[in-house]
C-alpha cells in the first residue's frame, strides 16, 4: 500500500482518523493545562466527539470500504457511530463535575474516553476478524483504566482487576474462536467466510465451534448470562461516570460486532446456532431480573437491568438466519439500542447527581434505594427524569423503551419464537417491581436527599428523559432510518 | 511432514492448561500467565491454519503479530493494576479481593 492509498483510505474513514489524532493531540495539550483547569480538556474533548459527529452525519449516505476490505463504511456503521459518539458527549457531560467532586480529575480521563470511543467506532464499521479483534482490544484497554481511574479508592481497584482479568479472558476465547473459523474457510474477512461456508468444503464442526466460541467471547462483553459474572461487581466498583459510558458505550459495541458477524458471516450456521441464541436470551432475560429484583444498591440494580436487557437486544439475533427477518433482527436491535443509550443516561445522571461521598456529616453514600426518599418533593425535576427512565426501562408508553421492546418482539415473533417473546414479555412485568419501586420511594417516602447541582448533570437527565417522551411519538422515521442503515448492510 | 491435526491437539491442549489455569489458581499473576497460555494456544492454531491451509496468503502470520503485540499492551494495562493492588493491601490473591461481592 502507498502513501498515497494509504491517505485515500484515512480519508475514507475520516471520523475515526480525526477522532485518533485529536485523542493524541489531546495527550499532550493536557499536559500544558494547569491541574485545576482540566475542565478545559473535557471541552475540548467534546469539541473533537462534535466535529467527528458532524463529519459521520455529513457522510451518512456513503457506502464503502476501505484498507483492502477491512473496514466497511456503511448504514450500519454510521447509525452505531452516532450512539457511540452521543454516548460520548453524554459521558463526558456526566463525568465533569463528577471528577472533580470525586478528586480524581485528571485529563487523562477524557482521551482515554475518546480512545475507547475509537475503538467502538472501528468495531461497528470492521468487516474482518483481525479487525474486530484489534477494535475490541482498543476499546477494552482504555475501559480497564478508567475503570480503575479512581485510585486510592480501593473499590475502584478492585473493579479494575476484575474488569481485566475477566476481558483478558474473554479475548481469549474470542481469538480462539476466531483462529478456528480461519482454519476453517481460510480466511479472516467476513464476506469470504460466509462464500466458503456456502460453496462447501469447509469443516463445519470447526466453524460452529469457532462461532460458538466468538459468541460467548462477545458474550462476556455485552454481559449475557452465564458470562456476566463481573458486570455488578464492575459496575457498583468503578465510578459512577465510567459505568454511565461503559454500560451503554461497550454493551452497545459488543452488538455491533454480534449483528456484523452474525449477520454477514454465520447465516449458514443459523441452524446450529439459533437454539444456543435462544438459550442465551431466555436465561439472561430471567436471571438478571430475578437477581435484579434483590439489590438494594442502585449502581448494582442498574448493572442487573443491563444484563437484563442485553437478553432483550439477544432476543432479536435468535431469528438472525432467515433471510426476511434479518433485516428487522438488525433494524430492531439498532433501535432498542439508542434507546436503551438515551434511557441509560437519563437514569445514570440522576444517580451520579445523587452519589456524595461518604463522611462530611453523612453516612450514607447516595447509592442506595432508602436515599432516594422524597427526591419527588425536593428536586422534581429530578425525580421526572428517574421516573420516565424507569418507565422506559420497562417498556411502558409513551417511552423510547416501549416503542424499542414493541419492535423486539415483533421480531422474535416474525421469527416463529411465540415462547421466547413471551418469556420476554414476562420478565419485563417482573422488572417493573424493581423498577417501580424506585418510583415509589421518590414520590412516596419522606427524606432529606442530598443532591448536587449541577448545570451539566442536570441538563444531560433532562435532555435525554425528553428525548426518551419525543423520539417515542417520532418512533417511526427513527425506525426506518435503523431500517436503512440495514438494507446497506446485507 | 507432521499432519496438521497434530498441532491442532497440541494448540486445544495448550488452550484447555490456560483455561485450568484460569479457574483454578487464585493468584492474579497466576491467572495471567493462565490467559497467555490460552492467546499462545491461538497462535500456534494460526500459525499451522496458515502453514497447512493458505500458505499463499499471510493474513495468518499477520493475525498472529497481532494477537501477541496486542496481548503485551494489554498486559501492560493488568500488570500496573495488579502492582497498583498489591501496593495498597499486598496482596493480588482472588480469594482477598471481595470488598465488591463476586
Amino acid at each position: 500500500m502507498s502513501l498515497n492509498d494509504l491517505l485515500v483510505n484515512l480519508n475514507l474513514i475520516m471520523p475515526i482518523t480525526i477522532l485518533t489524532a485529536w485523542a493524541c493531540v489531546l495527550l499532550l495539550v493536557d499536559l500544558f493545562i494547569p491541574k485545576e483547569r482540566k475542565g478545559i480538556t473535557a471541552l475540548l474533548a467534546a469539541l473533537g466527539l462534535l466535529v467527528a459527529l458532524a463529519l459521520v452525519i455529513s457522510r451518512a449516505g456513503v457506502a464503502t470500504s476501505a484498507f483492502n476490505g477491512m473496514i466497511m463504511i456503511d448504514g450500519f456503521a454510521t447509525f452505531m457511530s452516532v450512539i457511540f459518539l452521543f454516548s460520548g458527549l453524554a459521558g463526558i457531560a456526566v463525568a465533569y463535575d463528577y471528577l472533580i467532586r470525586s478528586g480524581i480529575e485528571r485529563g487523562e480521563y477524557y482521551v482515554l474516553l475518546l480512545f475507547s470511543i475509537v475503538g467502538m467506532m472501528l468495531m461497528a464499521a470492521a468487516a474482518d476478524l483481525i479487525m474486530v479483534f484489534l477494535a475490541l482490544e482498543l476499546l477494552s484497554i482504555p475501559l480497564y483504566v478508567l475503570a480503575g481511574i479512581a485510585v486510592p479508592r480501593p473499590d475502584s481497584e478492585e473493579a479494575a482487576l476484575k474488569y481485566f482479568l475477566l476481558g483478558a479472558f474473554a479475548s481469549g476465547f474470542f481469538l480462539y474462536g476466531t483462529a478456528l473459523v480461519y482454519g476453517a474457510t481460510g480466511s479472516t474477512a467476513l464476506t469470504e467466510i460466509v462464500s466458503a461456508t456456502t460453496s462447501g468444503g469447509v469443516n463445519l464442526s470447526f466453524l460452529v465451534i469457532g462461532a460458538g466460541l466468538i459468541l460467548v467471547g462477545l458474550g462476556f462483553k455485552v454481559a449475557v448470562v452465564p458470562f456476566h459474572m463481573w458486570t455488578p461487581d464492575v459496575y457498583q466498583g468503578a465510578p459512577s461516570s465510567v459505568t454511565a459510558f461503559m454500560a451503554v458505550g461497550a454493551k452497545a459495541a459488543g452488538f455491533a460486532a454480534l449483528l456484523r458477524i452474525f449477520v454477514l458471516a454465520f447465516p449458514p450456521l443459523a441452524m446450529d446456532l439459533t437454539p444456543v441464541l435462544w438459550a442465551l436470551a431466555a436465561f439472561t432475560m430471567i436471571i438478571g431480573n430475578v437477581i435484579a429484583i434483590a439489590q438494594r444498591n442502585i449502581k448494582r440494580m442498574l448493572a442487573y437491568s443491563s444484563i437484563a436487557h442485553a437478553g432483550y437486544i439477544m432476543m432479536a439475533l435468535v431469528p438472525y438466519g432467515q433471510g426476511n427477518v434479518a433485516a428487522d433482527t438488525v433494524a430492531s436491535a439498532l433501535f432498542y439500542l439508542l434507546a436503551y443509550m438515551l434511557t441509560s443516561f437519563a437514569a445514570w445522571a440522576v444517580v451520579i447527581a445523587l452519589e456524595h461521598n461518604m463522611g462530611e456529616g453523612r453516612d450514607t453514600d447516595g447509592l442506595s434505594l432508602e436515599d432516594y426518599s422524597g427526591l419527588g418533593q425536593k428536586q422534581p425535576a429530578l425525580a421526572a427524569a428517574m421516573t420516565v427512565a424507569m418507565l422506559s426501562f420497562i417498556g411502558i408508553p409513551p417511552t423510547l423503551g416501549f416503542v424499542g421492546k414493541f419492535y423486539l418482539l415483533r421480531t422474535v415473533i416474525e421469527g416463529g419464537f411465540p415462547g421466547l417473546a413471551l418469556i420476554g414479555l414476562l420478565t419485563s412485568l417482573v422488572s417493573a417491581y424493581y423498577y417501580l419501586r424506585v418510583v415509589v420511594y421518590m414520590y412516596m417516602r419522606d427524606g432529606e436527599p442530598v443532591v448536587r447541582r449541577e448545570p451539566w448533570l442536570y441538563f444531560t437527565a433532562l435532555a435525554t428523559a425528553v428525548g426518551v417522551v419525543v423520539l417515542s411519538i417520532f418512533s417511526e422515521p427513527l425506525f426506518n432510518w435503523a431500517s436503512q442503515a440495514v438494507l446497506k448492510l446485507i | 511432514m507432521i499432519p496438521i491435526s497434530y498441532y491442532l491437539i497440541f494448540a486445544a491442549a495448550l488452550f484447555c492448561i490456560g483455561l485450568f489455569g484460569v479457574l483454578a489458581r487464585r493468584n492474579a499473576i497466576a491467572i495471567l500467565m493462565g490467559i497467555e497460555l490460552m492467546l499462545n494456544a491461538v497462535n500456534v492454531n494460526l500459525i499451522s491454519f496458515w502453514r497447512y491451509a493458505t500458505p499463499e496468503k499471510i493474513n495468518g502470520q499477520v493475525f498472529a503479530v497481532i494477537v501477541f503485540a496486542v496481548a503485551a499492551a494489554e498486559v501492560a494495562v493488568g500488570l500496573a493494576i495488579f502492582i497498583s493492588v498489591y501496593r495498597r493491601r499486598g496482596t493480588v490473591s482472588a480469594d482477598e479481593i471481595d470488598l465488591l461481592k463476586w
